[in-house]
């Protein structure tokens, strides 16, 4: 992004805030809708369906409830980056973007492990509607942990050199967005039954 | 910053200035469109001379009707409507507008056009994989779009749902952009109350399209599993639901219209202040209105589903929301009427196109009343009636919204005018030939003819209405032929028009300041300052009848 340096040069009316920060609350607020969406289906679904408090029971309550704590504290350390990066303190700001990334990692693991173990029992997305939904929006889910760590891994590569530090409360905006839908996700699926 | 743009490959395609990402949308949007008419032709052809062979295309049967009336709906609202309407004119003018040299993000803005040139040629392969390209509506309803058998079509249909999804993908990134930009990057003295209503028109769909397409684009991944793994989401065999895409689609689909809409009212309202030589009438009435209707757009989506098989007590809520909703607009659209009152006018091919709009547009609304009130709705839903509605309110939209805005600004975009006498033959015969096509299909409708009919004389009932037919596939062909006129003029103007001056309207937005064509690098010499409103036009004591928005002090 690198219209920041045109603007200083141009005289303008006061801006709402800086270009990365308003531009990503505008993608997340979209981001928003689709989730919103997806669980607002599920959720009319599962009040029509009595019988899915049973599958809902079978969900791997345990791993559920460590993936959880993952994310929290992920995103308690990218605030914590993200603290360090305002002061210029590279090596903490990039220590703790580090953690924050391996936690994500560790998410990833585990919700992998569970997964199979699923499989293992003979559940798959085509079991029936329930298990369709439990796959796709976790999936969907773990599919923006990924791009939440490759942008945490290109923003971790920023702040080892030292510049374009304020990407990293945008990459933290993103990455509480992600941790945000789980905790939505979570009791959804793994809790209410 | 990118250092300098001298060579071809960045100045012409990967280009980051929003000027050249605007032609890109432009022409692109252009040779969809001229796809889209051509489509039209075929089926059109079909309809009136049934069975026999379309010339210049061959034989339609069944299948092939259907895969062309989907594409024909697709390409026009996705592939024309959002590229012009959105990614031409929003991106050209945007910056422009407000006193801006680029957008917030440059390098967003290219990939932006290059997922849609990307969309673009996903749906093209479409055309060219076995079994043809979807043929589900442009809706794609469920179960028919759900399973492959269902409808012969495999993978035109999975490629349908990825361009879908790629070119909302697009949007949305530029979405980003036009509201960052608006912003944060307006010129001193561009203060909220200033802007011109184009900009905050922009910004109204932005915002519509950001809050509606989430869940669409949910339901299209949903629909691809259900095509290519074999879930059950949308198919009622392991409890799912085909209703559910519906509200899906229509959450979608009702903003999805205001998407298109207001930018072309903001396009309008652009031209008929400087051609009537009058300020916009109703500035902050305009303004309230749209905010009132963009949140009502959010509640009124179930119009389109009142004999899906949904619990009919919302008919009520969704039917009355539907009406009060056609209130907004109405004082949009006497706003700009009332702008033309006691004004002095000049016809230029721009304003023609303008009021064209408005009283098109019109009609669109007016047969939409019939179409919100569920019991009125019954009698005529799924026929043609519908469909000719639906035209009404979307072609003088699209169609004659962006024309109104090439004719309005090909001089700031390419640096010289379009020729007059060409610009109003060809907006008199479109203009015609619109209606002619459009008020038999409306009638057809109330006598009962079903959409989506291959051959209309295998029903003795519908074989009466076979000349109404005919007087439409004739009036279109009219009217394709006279984009030729378009057309002609469009590229020989680009070249040997006659060279605009900065302000050739005399016009008084900001857009004017800059040299036809724009500086390439920062679109102006010394971005303007702003002192006053859009639409000053003829002050009292001023002996200039415009007072443009970056001029200090005007005589
Ligand atoms: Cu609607």
């Amino acid at each position: 992004m690198s219209a920041s340096t045109a603007t200083n040069t141009v005289e303008t009316e006061p801006m709402l805030a800086p270009h990365g920060r308003l531009g990503m609350w505008m993608f997340l607020a979209s981001e928003v809708v689709v989730f919103g969406g997806l669980l607002a289906s599920y959720i009319f679904a599962r009040l029509r369906h009595s019988s899915w408090d049973e599958f809902a029971s079978q969900t791997m309550t345990s791993i559920g409830c460590i993936n959880t704590v993952l994310l929290l504290t992920s995103s308690l350390f990218i605030v914590l980056s993200h603290h360090w990066a305002e002061r210029k303190d590279i090596k903490k700001s990039g220590k703790y973007m580090l953690w924050a990334i391996l936690l994500g990692v560790l998410f990833l693991v585990f919700k992998g492990y569970e997964y199979q173990h699923e499989f293992a029992k003979g559940i798959t997305p085509l079991t029936n509607l329930f298990w369709s939904y439990y796959f796709f929006i976790t999936g969907l889910h773990a599919l923006h942990i990924v791009i939440g760590l490759v942008i945490n891994a290109l923003t971790l590569r920023e702040i080892r050199k030292g510049q374009n530090l304020q990407r990293v409360e945008v990459a933290g905006l993103y990455w509480h967005f992600v941790d945000v839908v789980w905790i939505f996700v979570f009791p959804l699926f793994y809790v209410a039954s | 910053m990118t250092s300098h743009q001298s060579n071809f490959w960045n100045y012409y395609i990967f280009s980051k200035d929003h000027k050249m990402i605007a032609k890109q949308y432009l022409i692109t949007g252009l040779i969809m469109a001229l796809l889209g008419g051509l489509m039209a032709y075929v089926f059109r052809m079909q309809l009136a001379f049934p069975g026999e062979a379309v010339p210049g295309f061959g034989d339609v049967d069944s299948g092939t009707y259907n895969q062309l009336i989907t594409l024909h709906g697709t390409i026009m609202v996705f592939w024309v409507g959002m590229p012009i309407l959105l990614g031409a004119f929003g991106n050209f003018l945007i910056p422009l507008m407000i006193g801006a040299d680029d957008m917030a993000f440059p390098t967003l803005n290219m990939m932006s056009y290059w997922t849609f040139f990307v969309s673009t040629l996903v749906l093209l392969a479409s055309f060219f994989v076995e079994g043809g390209p979807a043929s589900s509506g442009w809706t794609a309803y469920p179960p028919l779009s759900a399973r492959p058998e269902y409808s012969g079509v495999m993978w035109g249909m999975n490629l349908w749902i990825l361009a879908v999804a790629l070119e909302f993908f697009s949007v949305l990134m530029g979405g980003v952009n036009y509201l960052t930009t608006t912003f944060n990057m307006r010129t001193k003295g561009m203060k909220f109350s200033r802007m011109p209503m184009f900009v905050w028109m922009q910004l109204a769909a932005t915002v519509n399209f950001m809050f509606s397409v989430g869940p669409l684009i949910a339901g299209a991944l949903m629909l691809l599993l259900d095509r290519t793994i074999g879930t059950s989401f949308f198919v009622p065999d392991k409890g799912g639901d085909p209703l559910l895409y519906q509200h899906l689609f229509w959450f979608f689909g009702h903003p999805e219209v205001y998407v298109l809409l207001l930018p072309s009212l903001g396009i309008v309202a652009e031209i008929i202040p400087t051609f009537s030589r009058k300020p916009l009438f109703g500035y902050k009435m305009i303004l309230i209105s749209t905010a009132f209707s963009s949140v009502l757009a959010f509640m009124v989506w179930a119009h389109h589903q009142f004999i899906s098989g949904m619990d009919p007590r919302m008919a009520m809520p969704f039917g009355l929301l539907t009406i009060i909703i056609s209130v907004p607009f109405a004082v949009v659209l006497f706003a700009y009427i009332a702008t033309l009152w006691k004004g002095s006018i000049t016809f230029t091919t721009p304003f023609l196109f303008a009021i064209a709009m408005i009283a098109e547009f019109l009609i669109g609304g007016v047969t939409g009343i019939i179409n919100g009130a569920a019991a009125a709705d019954i009698y005529v839903h799924d026929t043609y009636y519908v469909v000719s509605h639906f035209h009404f309110t979307l072609v003088p939209i699209t169609i004659f919204g962006m024309l109104a805005g090439v004719y309005y600004w090909f001089p700031k975009f390419f640096g010289r005018m379009m020729n007059e006498t060409l610009g109003k033959i060809h907006f008199w015969i479109t203009a015609i030939t619109f209606n002619v096509i459009f008020i038999p299909l409306l009638q057809m409708g109330m006598g009962g003819h079903q959409r989506r009919i291959p051959d209309p004389t295998e029903f003795e009932y519908l074989k009466g209405m076979m000349g109404m037919h005919k007087t439409a596939t004739i009036a279109l062909i009219i009217l394709l032929i006279a984009q030729a006129f378009f057309i002609f003029n469009f590229f020989y103007s680009m070249y040997k028009g006659k060279k605009a001056e900065a302000n050739p309207w005399k016009s008084t937005t900001l857009e004017w300041d800059a040299p036809s064509p724009p500086v390439a690098h920062g679109n102006f010499e010394v971005i303007p300052k702003v002192y006053r409103g859009p639409y000053e036009y003829s002050v009292p004591g001023c002996k200039q009848d415009w007072s443009p928005q970056s001029a200090e002090t005007v005589n």
